[in-house]
C-alpha cells in the first residue's frame, strides 16, 4: 500500500514545456507515473513529450481526468499555479518550485482552507510510492517498494535515507517531501495520520532540520496516537543560530529552532533518534526486530 | 537580507512610519553639520548589522555639534564589539545622527512571520529596551499579540487592542493605532521577515516615536524589491560569504577545520553534523544545490580551498540523476587549476559512480574515495588530526 499517490494517480504536469518541466515530466513518465497532461497558459491544443498540452488545469481535469499535478513554474508564478490546481479539483498538487515569497505562500494556504486539497511542498523533491507513482524529481532507481514510510524536509538527505533503508532489504511505501520552506502545505502530522491507517506501512522515519517547531509539534502527536514506530534525524546540529542554511525555513531564530530542542522533544515522544546521519537505516533495522 | 538601522528607518518613514529627524554621516564634519540643523542636541548611533550597540560604546549623547563632530571623531573607524559581533567586532562606517529625545516611557513593537499559524504576528509589549526574547521568557503575559489575516490586511479593531494594551492614551492613543498600522504596511509591502521597533517611544510630549528599527527581508521575494536589494552592504558580510553568492551557491563560514562541499541543503547540515560525530569541526557549510551542475562544482571548489583555515575536506554529492563523472570531472579540473594541496576525500552517489571514482583515483591527486557518508567523514577527520 502508499499514500495519497499509487498507479490511479493521474498527472497533470504545469510548466511541462519549460527546461525543468520537460526533463523531469520524461523521467516520470519513464519511472511509469500517468503523466495525463501538461499545462502551458497558451500552448494549449499541442503535444509535448507525447502528451496533449492545455491552457488550464480546468481543461485536464476536465478532458484527461487529471487528479494531481505536478508543478514546474518559476517561483514568482508557482503561488498562481497552486491555487489554479486547487480551484480545478486537483486532489494532490505537489509543487517542487524553490524560492516562493513567503507572503505569496501565507494567501495560498488561506485560498487551500477548507479545500479537498492535500498540498506537498513547496521547496521538495515530491513525492514517490515505488513502482507505482513519482511525482517529483527525485532518482527513482534508489528506491525500493517496501513499508517504510519516509517523510523529510529535506532533498537529498531523503535520497541518503533511501539508500540506507534499501541496502539494508526495506523498501518504502511512500517517501514524501514536505519541502524546505518556513510555510508549506502538508506537514509532519497529516502525513503521519495517513501512515497511521495505511496497512502498508510498518514504520516511519522523520527528518526535520533546525527551524520553526514542526518537529515538535509531530512528536506531540506521536506520543498521543501513533501506533508504529518512528526513527528520526534532525539536520543542522552543528549550525550556527542566526544564519539561513540554504533552506529558507532552516534558522535557529532568537534561540529557537534548535536541533537539541527538537531531539528531545522526539526522544520523549518515543522516537528512535539518529545522532549521525549515517545510522538512519540501522535504526529503521532496529526498530522492525 | 538584512539591512542598517537608518535604512530601515528610511523605509518606514515612506510608510508613514514616525521616525526621529536624523541624517547618515560618515565623517566626523558631516555629523557637525546635522547637528547644526536638527540638534543642538543629537544622538550619534553607529551603523553596524548588529544588537547591543549601546553597551558597547556604540550609541552616544553630543551636547553641541562640536561635541558631535569630537565624538564622530573617535567612533567612525572604531571596532565596535556587542554581544551579537562576536570578539572580533565590526568596524564603525558611518553614523545616524538624530535629534536628541526625551523620554517619558519605552515600549516594545514587532512584527514577524508566525511560522506554526502561518500568519504575520504583531506583537507589543510594554517592556521596551530589552530584548524581546527575554520578556517572552520571564514575562510571557507581558506580550501582547495580533495574528493578520491575509485577506483583510490588519483590522482597526486589532490596532486598537494593542495601543490599549500598551496603556497609550489620547492623542498619543491615536498616534499608536496609526504607527501600528503603518508598520503593517512596511513589513507586508516589503516582504520582511521582521520589523521590530525597540524601544518604540512615547516621548515628554506624548509623542509615538521608533528609537531604534530593525527590519530583515525574505530573501525570495527580494527580486521584487530592487530598492531593497541596493540597501545591500557587502562590507558587512564575509569575503567569501559575497564570493559565493556571485555563484549563487551557499556557503556560511564556521570555526572548524575541515571544509565540505555537499550538494542539498539538508544533506550538507548532516555532513556538518558527521564531522562533528567523528571527532572534527567542520570549516564551513557548502551547498552547490541539489542539481549539482559541473560549473557550480568548480566554484564551490575554488571558494571551499580558498578559506585559509581548511585542512581536509569533504565533498558529498548524492547525485541521483546526475552523472557522477561529470561531477569527478569537475573537480579534478578544478583541483588542477588551482594546484591545491589539500587532501580531499570524495563520496559519490548516482549515476556512473564507478566512472567517477576512476576519474579521481587516476588523476594523480590528493583525493581520497569513500563509500558511505560514515567512512567519508572518517576519513576527512583522520586526515587533519
Amino acid at each position: 500500500m502508499s499514500i495519497l499517490i499509487d498507479q490511479q494517480t493521474r498527472v497533470v504536469v504545469q510548466g511541462i514545456t519549460g527546461g525543468e518541466g520537460t526533463f523531469h515530466a520524461q523521467r516520470m513518465i519513464e519511472y511509469g507515473t500517468k503523466v495525463v497532461a501538461g499545462m502551458t497558459p497558451g500552448k494549449g491544443g499541442t503535444t509535448h513529450l507525447g502528451v496533449p498540452v492545455h491552457n488550464t488545469v480546468a481543461d485536464a481535469v476536465r478532458l484527461e481526468g487529471a487528479n494531481a499535478a505536478a508543478i514546474f513554474v518559476p517561483p514568482f508564478a508557482a503561488a498562481d499555479a497552486i491555487m489554479e490546481a486547487a480551484d480545478a479539483g486537483v486532489g494532490v498538487i505537489v509543487c517542487i518550485t524553490e524560492g516562493i515569497p513567503t507572503f505569496d505562500m501565507i494567501k495560498v494556504k488561506t485560498f487551500l482552507q477548507g479545500k479537498p486539497v492535500s498540498l506537498i511542498g513547496p521547496n521538495t523533491p515530491g513525492i514517490i510510492s515505488p513502482g507505482k507513482c513519482k511525482i517529483g524529481i527525485m532518482p527513482g532507481h534508489i528506491h525500493k517498494a517496501g513499508t517504510v514510510g519516509i517523510i523529510s524536509r529535506s532533498g537529498t538527505l531523503t535520497y541518503e535515507a533511501v539508500q540506507q533503508v534499501s541496502q539494508l532489504g526495506f523498501g518504502q511505501s511512500t517517501a514524501v517531501g514536505i519541502g524546505g520552506d518556513p510555510i508549506v502545505g502538508l506537514k509532519y502530522i497529516e502525513l503521519l495520520k495517513l501512515f497511521n491507517q495505511d496497512n502498508g506501512t510498518d514504520a516511519v522515519i522523520m527528518i526535520g532540520e533546525i527551524g520553526g517547531t514542526a518537529e515538535e509539534e509531530a512528536a506531540a502527536y506521536i506520543k498521543k496516537e501513533f501506533r508504529k514506530p518512528v526513527v528520526g534525524f534532525i539536520a543542522g546540529q552543528t549550525a550556527p543560530p542566526g544564519r539561513r542554511m540554504g533552506h529558507a525555513g532552516a534558522i535557529i531564530a532568537g534561540g529557537k529552532g534548535t536541533a537539541k530542542e527538537k531531539m528531545e522533544a522526539l526522544e520523549a515522544a518515543g522516537v528512535h533518534v539518529a545522532v549521525s546521519p549515517a545510522d538512519i537505516g540501522i535504526k529503521v533495522r532496529d526498530a522492525l526486530k | 537580507m538584512k539591512i542598517h538601522e537608518y535604512q530601515a528607518k528610511q523605509i518606514l518613514a515612506r510608510y508613514g512610519v514616525q521616525v526621529p529627524r536624523g541624517e547618515v554621516a560618515d565623517t566626523p564634519a558631516k555629523a557637525a553639520e546635522v547637528a547644526e540643523r536638527i540638534g543642538p542636541r543629537v544622538v550619534l548611533k553607529a551603523q553596524i548589522h548588529a544588537g547591543g550597540r549601546g553597551k558597547g560604546g556604540g550609541i552616544k549623547l553630543a551636547q553641541t555639534p562640536a561635541e558631535a563632530e569630537k565624538i564622530a571623531r573617535t567612533m567612525i573607524g572604531m571596532t565596535l564589539v556587542t554581544h551579537q559581533t562576536g570578539p572580533e567586532g565590526k568596524t564603525v562606517k558611518r553614523l545616524l545622527v538624530e535629534e536628541a529625545v526625551q523620554i517619558q516611557r519605552e515600549l516594545y513593537l514587532g512584527v514577524v512571520i508566525d511560522r506554526a499559524r502561518e500568519a504575520a504576528v504583531i506583537m507589543a509589549s510594554t517592556e521596551g529596551g530589552v530584548e524581546i526574547e527575554k520578556v517572552a521568557a520571564e514575562k510571557p503575559d507581558l506580550i501582547f499579540k495580533e495574528y493578520v489575516h491575509p485577506g483583510t490586511g490588519l483590522l482597526g479593531f486589532q490596532a486598537r487592542k494593542l495601543a490599549f494594551q500598551l496603556g497609550l492614551k489620547g492623542e498619543t492613543f491615536k498616534q499608536g493605532t496609526k504607527f501600528i498600522a503603518n508598520l503593517y504596511k512596511a513589513f507586508s509591502g516589503s516582504d520582511a521577515s521582521l520589523a521590530e521597533i525597540n524601544p518604540l517611544l512615547i516621548t515628554g510630549q506624548g509623542n509615538v516615536l521608533a528609537l531604534d528599527a530593525k527590519m530583515n527581508f525574505d530573501d525570495n521575494a527580494l527580486p521584487r524589491h530592487p530598492e531593497i536589494v541596493e540597501m545591500r552592504d557587502l562590507d558587512e558580510e564575509s569575503p567569501l560569504e559575497v564570493e559565493a553568492s556571485k555563484y549563487n551557491l551557499n556557503y556560511i563560514k564556521l570555526d572548524g577545520n575541515v571544509g565540505c562541499m555537499v550538494n542539498g541543503a539538508g544533506l550538507a547540515m548532516a555532513t556538518m553534523d558527521i564531522i562533528k560525530y567523528s571527532g572534527g569541526m567542520p570549516a564551513n557549510f557548502l551547498d552547490v544545490g541539489g542539481g549539482v551542475s559541473e560549473e557550480a562544482v568548480t566554484n564551490a571548489f575554488k571558494i571551499l580551498v580558498s578559506d585559509k583555515d581548511v585542512r581536509a575536506a569533504l565533498i558529498n554529492i548524492f547525485g541521483g540523476i546526475v552523472r557522477c563523472d561529470m561531477i569527478a570531472g569537475g573537480v579534478v579540473k578544478a583541483a588542477r587549476e588551482l594546484g591545491t594541496q589539500i587532501p580531499i576525500v570524495i563520496r559519490l552517489e548516482g549515476t556512473n559512480v564507478e566512472m567517477g571514482k576512476q576519474i579521481l583515483r587516476e588523476s594523480g591527486l590528493a583525493f581520497y574515495t569513500a563509500d558511505g557518508m560514515k567512512e567519508a567523514a572518517e576519513k576527512v577527520v583522520g586526515l587533519v588530526r
